[in-house]
């Protein structure tokens, strides 16, 4: 596991006072909109604001996104030159629906790399996906480019798109997420939730949380620091579970010590997936600091 | 000529009063002024038609001073009431020493172009006449005194009050006097208690006359030479607030959780502390995560202190604070509280805060919260003058529970909107850094250099820690180096510290 994405925080990049201290809040990534958050008078400004707030302002480790205007707008590829001259991490592509979608942008990525010096492949992207279309071609999009890290769903113009709306269990989506999960593994990148509107409904918030946890995504899209805590706290694994992580581990040592081809942990056999899952388990403790704290409590 | 600070202190401003030194460098005996008292005797009535009545028969006369209290807030009417009427009156040349000036007293500025009031002493100043203020409109310098000092002055004579008009939400017609049992009710009526027991001529102005006796009291009969009703004393919504609401503001919930982090982990969090935080967004919030933390460990503070609101009357209900002192009071649950709850006691401003009496509450307090409009890299704080030096706040209890306090904490963003709060030097000093322990702000905290106890206990605690001057580069990389203030020579407000010191002044702004 490269990096934890726990939490993207999108911020409207015309608004100073916001990306100019979003990081203190501890978000995994931070997203910067120059697309729907700001107004086509404002899109020269936001660019402007965006591209000065990276090269002047301390993130520390926090990475750092960009989502754009399409291509098909008259401020696309200005985003994108600006952005990659800033040094921006990730270039975030709104509206994805088909691999030619990705294919343009890299292309003047890889322009604007060679033009200016950068190290051309490493200005990441990450598309998302907001169309039937788009999730009918989820797997083709997920695997078009090294570039990508990862595969997000916007969903509020795909459920208007599937003449549906938002609801509390999250039905009207399943289809997408679990298609946008699938194709992110199949392709070995990080699959990222849509964001959750209604910032005074915390408990609404944690459900949905669950349910995206358990479908399998790596976070979440968030648009208050409000929502930041209970993301980490529902992915933030238990004392228990990291307990018998840490047994799954110790055991899979003992067996390669003695060189013993099947493991068992109190009589049940381990096989590799779920060894996998007891590191991503610790790597998830970690970085969330709580992993350190158990390992001393037991000794 | 410069106190121990470095502030310039120009000589002529001094008179008599020393310089500031360091928090409890005085300690000489005083002698305790005493108030003048003509006798009431059976069958006088206290009770007059007007307010016009009691400034004549209290013989106001020209150089005399007068006094107010601030407990009606923004929502006060009798101020300028009085000030109105006495300028009628044709009375001039006074000093007007109210225990806090806010944005709602701007009819003043009036009465001080017409020579009615030539000086004025008070905690805060905001509003139109703070801006005429702080533009040169009085001859004769403002002296800014914290609500300990205040009460440290009258009770040693420094401020020698003439005639008291004190607004109360109810009384009888004998002046036993209350916060509570009316129709605009602020419930502790702490600050004018020592106008009361201090001044010669104390009139108690009220709309809401109860039968006799209105008990308890917080102002006694005892005390009062006349009772005057009017018609309202004041607007209800601005003198209580009906519910203080939590923020919801990111930010400060952020320096909110960090400050009581500060002070769950400072060793001063353990059963029978005490502690007092302030009325602003991230003070409240810093009430509502300490709650959270006493029930996680079992800890229930022995008292509260302060001006009071929501968040910490319900603590007492909880059972979690064993007893609220109360000064001053910011919204309708703790005016509620206050008559309801037995151990939720009103206390005057000396008994508060006075550094010159045999033992202030404050002297007794484990932990204060308090805000800054401005913290600079030697910790001194400014909670008086704006980034444009205008005067545009109060000093409050600052200096006092800052200086009494063991552990005192700044809580203040790094930065407002294009202004850095941690700055090289603040504008105006209110509170010295020596009585600083912690700044907090949304980036992380920053410990005095003096308390090494701290800075080694805060090294495995998981907080981002700081050097005041790191946060102050931080500030200013991102919105550059401020230019001065251009100032003039002029000074419109001297600043006293509590002992009645001069810790700073302020000049006319050009």
């Amino acid at each position: 596991m490269e990096r934890l994405r726990r939490t993207m925080m999108f911020v409207p990049g015309s608004n100073p006072g916001m990306v100019k201290e979003a990081y203190i809040y501890g978000a995994d990534s931070l997203m910067f909109d120059l697309e729907d958050a700001v107004a086509v008078t404002e899109k020269d400004a936001a660019r402007f604001l965006v591209y000065n707030a990276l090269k002047t302002i301390d993130y520390g480790t926090t990475e750092l996104v960009v989502r754009i205007n399409g291509l098909d707008t008259p401020f696309g590829r200005d985003d994108i030159e600006a952005m990659v001259r800033a040094g921006v991490d990730v270039i975030r592509l709104p509206k994805t629906e088909r691999k030619e979608d990705i294919e343009e942008v890299e292309a003047v990525i890889e322009e604007v790399e060679r033009k200016i010096g950068r190290e051309v492949g490493s200005t990441k992207m990450m598309a998302a996906v907001e169309s039937p279309i788009g999730v009918i071609n989820a797997y083709q999009i997920a695997s078009s480019s090294k570039r990508l890290i990862g595969i997000a769903l916007g969903a509020e113009d795909y459920v208007t798109n599937m003449k549906t709306k938002r609801y509390p269990d999250g039905m009207e989506l399943l289809g997408a997420r679990t298609q946008i999960v699938i194709a992110a593994r199949a392709a070995g990148i990080y699959a990222l939730d849509t964001v959750y509107s209604n910032v005074d409904n915390e408990e609404g918030f944690r459900n949905e949380v669950e349910l995206i946890k358990e479908l399998g995504f790596d976070g979440k899209s968030v648009i208050n620091p409000r929502q930041i805590k209970p993301v980490c706290e529902i992915f933030t694994p238990t004392a228990q579970e990291i307990k018998k992580s840490i047994d799954v581990k110790r055991a899979a040592q003992d067996a390669l010590e003695r060189g013993l081809g099947v493991i068992s942990l109190n009589g049940k056999m381990i096989d590799k997936p779920i060894i996998e899952r007891a590191e991503r388990v610790l790597q998830l403790a970690a970085a969330a600091g709580v992993y350190e704290e158990v390992m001393e409590n037991e000794k | 000529m410069k106190n121990s600070i470095g502030r310039e202190i120009p000589e002529e401003i001094l008179n008599g009063k020393k310089l500031y030194e360091r928090p409890f460098s005085r300690d000489e005996e005083i002698v305790k002024a005493a108030p003048k008292v003509k006798p009431v005797n059976p069958y006088d009535s206290k009770l007059l038609g007007s307010i016009e009545e009691a400034i004549v028969k209290s013989g106001l006369k020209d150089g005399m001073t007068i006094s107010f209290h601030h407990h009606f807030r923004a929502g006060d009417y009798i101020l300028n009431m009085v000030v109105d009427t006495i300028a009628k009156l044709g009375i001039k040349d006074l000093t007007l020493a109210s225990s806090s000036l806010s944005s709602v007293h701007a009819p003043l500025i009036e009465h001080i172009k017409n020579g009615v009031i030539t000086k004025i002493t008070t905690s805060g100043l905001r509003g139109g006449l703070a801006e005429d203020i702080s533009k040169g409109l009085m001859k004769e310098p403002v002296i800014i005194r914290s609500h300990g000092g205040r009460a440290r002055a009258i009770e040693n004579g420094e401020i020698k009050i003439d005639v008291a008009f004190l607004g109360a939400p109810s009384s009888d017609e004998y002046g036993n006097a209350s916060g509570s049992r009316g129709t605009a009710n602020c419930g502790s009526l702490g600050y004018a208690k020592i106008d009361a027991q201090y001044a010669d001529k104390v009139i108690i102005i009220t709309d809401c006359l109860v039968d006799f006796p209105n008990m308890p009291a917080s102002i006694l009969q005892t005390n009062v030479d006349y009772v005057v009703k009017i018609d309202e004393i004041g607007d209800p919504a601005g003198i209580a607030s009906g519910a203080t609401r939590y923020t919801k503001n990111p930010k400060e919930l952020l320096i909110a959780e960090y400050a009581s982090k500060v002070i769950t982990e400072s060793g001063y969090f353990k059963d029978d502390f005490s502690f007092q935080t302030g009325t602003g967004g991230a003070s409240l919030a810093v009430t509502r995560f300490l709650r959270d933390e006493m029930i996680n460990k079992g800890i229930k503070a022995k008292f509260a202190l302060g001006g009071i609101t929501k968040p910490m009357v319900e603590l007492l209900e909880e059972g979690l604070i064993k007893n609220i002192f109360d000064v001053q009071d910011f919204d309708l649950s703790a005016v509620d509280s206050i008559s309801k709850n037995t151990n939720h006691y009103e206390i005057d401003s000396s008994f508060y805060a006075n550094p010159h009496n045999k033992g202030c509450i404050a002297n007794k307090l484990d932990v204060v919260v308090l805000s800054a409009l401005e913290i600079d890299t030697d910790f001194n704080v400014n909670v008086m003058t704006g980034s444009d030096g205008v005067l545009r706040g109060a000093s409050g209890g600052h200096c006092d529970t800052a200086a009494c306090a063991k552990l005192t904490i700044i809580v203040t963003p790094l930065v407002r909107g294009r202004i850095p709060c941690v700055v090289d030097s603040v504008n105006t000093v209110i509170t010295p850094g020596e009585s600083i322990d912690v700044l907090v702000t949304e980036l992380g905290i920053a410990i005095n250099p003096r308390r090494l106890d701290l800075i080694e206990k805060f090294k495995n605690v998981k907080i981002p820690v700081y050097s005041i001057d790191e946060l102050k580069e931080k500030a200013y990389k991102v919105l550059g180096t401020p230019d001065k203030i251009q100032y003039d020579d002029q000074v419109i407000a001297v600043v006293e510290y509590r002992d009645g010191s001069v810790i700073d002044v302020v000049r006319k702004i050009k």
